[in-house]
């Protein structure tokens, strides 16, 4: 087990595409860390780098107390499940398992023994002597997980390892994921595109955007307090309303005349309102006039879609709160408001 | 008049397209078929009814006796060429040939393909290229090459002029692009280095493509003529398919050229080259249809 640090760690691809630029942070020893961001946003290179199959452009990385920027992948003590699995097709589900420790020398018996511990572990014990082939994509997902823990390695990496998988065992896998590094305590990054599984599994999330780290907090923080309208945008379905707005001497007032109340603040100018849809309550008369053009049904709450001010507005009611469209009435708690700086999106 | 309208029983109407096309295939397969039962034929009648009466269609009762002289009675000077000795001949130049070619083409492939090398296409197109120039148009600097590295008359002299393909190097590197990245990441992490990695995760996958590389190049190097007739001379490294002529031309003259020997043994070297394909066929349909990768 180990803590990963990065120094100011860059990756610039030879055809001088920046995707990743200076990043720092470091991840404490048995902490599960889900980076997540858009496709393209430099995540599943930041983690080939930790891996050791992308080469460092500058800034140093350590796992423990080395610094392994020079390291070859087999030596960094690590273990990487892939997003297609990456199985050796042509070996038994027993051997797929083993390949790691066998080019490690490790002893035939104790090879048997680790197998049999991850194979009871993982359900896998009647599959063992089965090809990849002729696995569900579930089942390979856990060979895939079997061949990382029987490593019994420093650091686990996941490169969007769920993503091939439909959304119910999706759901269920994560939870085992999570139990699994629970039990084993080992230290592990996550890539995921999938804001879900990034809430749900993290104990720290690292929001990414073009090559950049936006934010880096407890799921609870990243969602509560979003750093930058990205992170808020980003985080959460569905995510938080973004409203165009002014503020003079604490007074907001919405981009088309319509004013929302006070506000203890000190900001002055254009701004962006960011309100969670849940932190938006239904009220009878005295709150702000929205127009509700669409409802959907979602079985244990229903989202409220409508204008306020001229811009798009979502709201969170419970099942039990009826709701019909037309006009209505709304108040927000001022203390869950955030402000973001209009022109450059960040938190205020 | 609507409800007149009766259904009248179909007449089963003779397909004609269909006896036409099944026409042309018995045709065409008896066109195929008929010189091979020819060939079978004539191993069983006497030579001289061969030479009265011109090839035959019928069974005769020579098999055995030219069956023994074929395999086992030498010709020429020296008496060390007999049909076992020249069918083992082109077992080595076939195998040899077929193994040889797919383990150069391999390892060639793997360099041009997996490692970063300076001018790695360059050097894939520049032995494509080679396709240009078969043995018949550099026969006579490899024949020197191969005379002053004294080796006419063995089998390396027969075998590794002829080993690199680059046929095989293009199938295989096509192959080994197909094999997906992650396979390879997943074995670099597993600890498995390039000869491990080759070894273990890239030589079985590819069984399917070296079965059918075999089938193909084994064929190829069994029925060479014209390279095992520049470099052997001694007659106990005859191959098959140059030791028959030397049959039929050795024995011109006043003799009764020795037919039947002559076709037993063509019977025999078309019988590997047949037996590796079905042999082989079988594990190359698997291969396409178990989606392996």
């Amino acid at each position: 087990m180990a803590q990963v640090t990065l120094n100011s760690v860059r990756k610039v691809y030879p055809n001088g595409v920046e995707a990743v630029t200076s990043s720092s942070f470091k991840i404490e020893d048995g902490e599960f860390v889900v980076l997540v961001g858009p496709s393209g946003c430099g995540k599943s290179t930041l983690l080939r780098m930790i891996a050791g199959l992308e080469d460092i452009t500058e800034g140093t990385l350590e796992i423990g107390d080395r610094v392994v920027n020079n390291v070859d992948p087999a030596d960094r003590d690590i273990a990487m499940v892939f997003q297609n699995y990456a199985l050796y097709p042509h070996m038994t589900v027993r051997k797929n398992i083993a390949y790691g420790l066998k080019n490690r020398k490790t002893p035939a018996d104790e090879i048997e023994r680790k197998v049999a511990e991850a194979a009871k572990m993982l359900n896998l014990e009647e599959y063992l002597e089965r090809k990849p082939s002729q696995l569900s994509g579930g089942q390979r997902q856990r060979v895939a997980m079997g061949r990382a823990i029987v490593r019994d390695p420093a650091l686990f990496l996941f490169d969007e390892p769920l993503s091939n998988l439909d959304a119910k065992l999706r759901n269920q896998m994560r939870i085992e994921i999570k139990a699994l590094q629970r039990r084993l305590g080992v230290t592990s990054i996550y890539v995921t595109h999938d804001q879900v599984e990034a809430m749900t599994m993290a104990d720290r999330i690292i929001v990414l955007n073009g090559g950049r780290i936006e934010q880096i907090g407890t799921p609870s923080e990243i969602y509560h307090n979003p750093a930058s309208v990205f992170v808020a945008s980003f985080m959460g379905a569905p995510p938080m309303n973004l409203i165009d707005a002014t503020i003079t001497g604490g007074q907001v007032t919405l981009a088309d005349g319509v004013a929302m109340g006070a506000l203890q603040t000190s900001a002055q100018g254009a701004v962006k309102l960011g309100i969670r849809p849940e932190d938006v309550q239904l009220v009878s008369e005295g709150g702000v006039s929205i127009n509700v053009e669409l409802i959907e049904e979602l079985g244990a709450h229903r989202l409220l879609h409508g204008k306020l001010g001229g811009q798009p507005f979502t709201i969170h009611v419970l099942k039990d709160i009826p709701v019909d469209p037309g006009a209505h009435q709304i108040s927000v708690d001022p203390a869950a408001i955030c402000l973001f700086d209009a022109a450059s999106g960040m938190r205020l | 008049m609507a409800d007149q309208t009766h259904v009248q029983t179909p007449r089963r109407s003779i397909n004609w397209g269909a006896i036409g096309d099944h026409t042309v295939l018995i045709l065409g397969s008896l066109f195929m078929l008929v010189p091979l039962i020819m060939v079978v034929l004539t191993t069983t009648v006497p030579d001289v009814d061969i030479i009265k009466y011109g090839p035959q269609l019928k069974i005769g009762d020579q098999f055995d006796d030219n069956f023994e002289k074929a395999m086992f009675e030498a010709s020429g000077f020296s008496g060390a060429n007999t049909g076992m000795r020249m069918l083992f001949n082109s077992f080595v130049l076939g195998i040899g040939f077929a193994l040889g070619k797919i383990l150069i083409a391999m390892m060639a492939a793997y360099a041009i393909v997996y490692f970063r090398l300076r001018f790695a296409t360059l050097a894939f197109w520049v032995i494509f290229t080679t396709l240009l120039l078969p043995l018949e148009v550099r026969i006579l600097p490899s024949y020197e090459v191969v005379q002053q590295l004294g080796m006419l008359n063995t089998y390396q002299g027969l075998i590794i002029p002829l080993i690199a393909s680059a046929t095989a190097t293009f199938f295989f590197r096509q192959f080994f692009r197909s094999v997906p990245e992650e396979l390879v990441e997943a074995a670099r992490i597993d600890g498995a280095g390039p000869v491990k990695f080759f070894i273990d995760i890239l030589v079985p996958l590819s069984k399917t493509m070296i079965a059918a590389m075999f089938i193909i190049m084994f064929v190829f190097g069994w029925n060479q003529y014209l390279w095992p007739t520049m470099i052997t001379t001694e007659e106990d490294m005859y191959t098959l398919v140059r030791g028959i002529k030397q049959i039929t031309q050795t024995l011109e003259g006043t003799n009764v050229p020795e037919f039947g020997r002559a076709n037993l043994l063509a019977v025999i070297a078309i019988l590997p080259p047949v037996a590796v394909v079905i042999f082989f066929q079988s594990w190359f349909v698997k291969g396409l249809t178990e989606s392996d990768k």
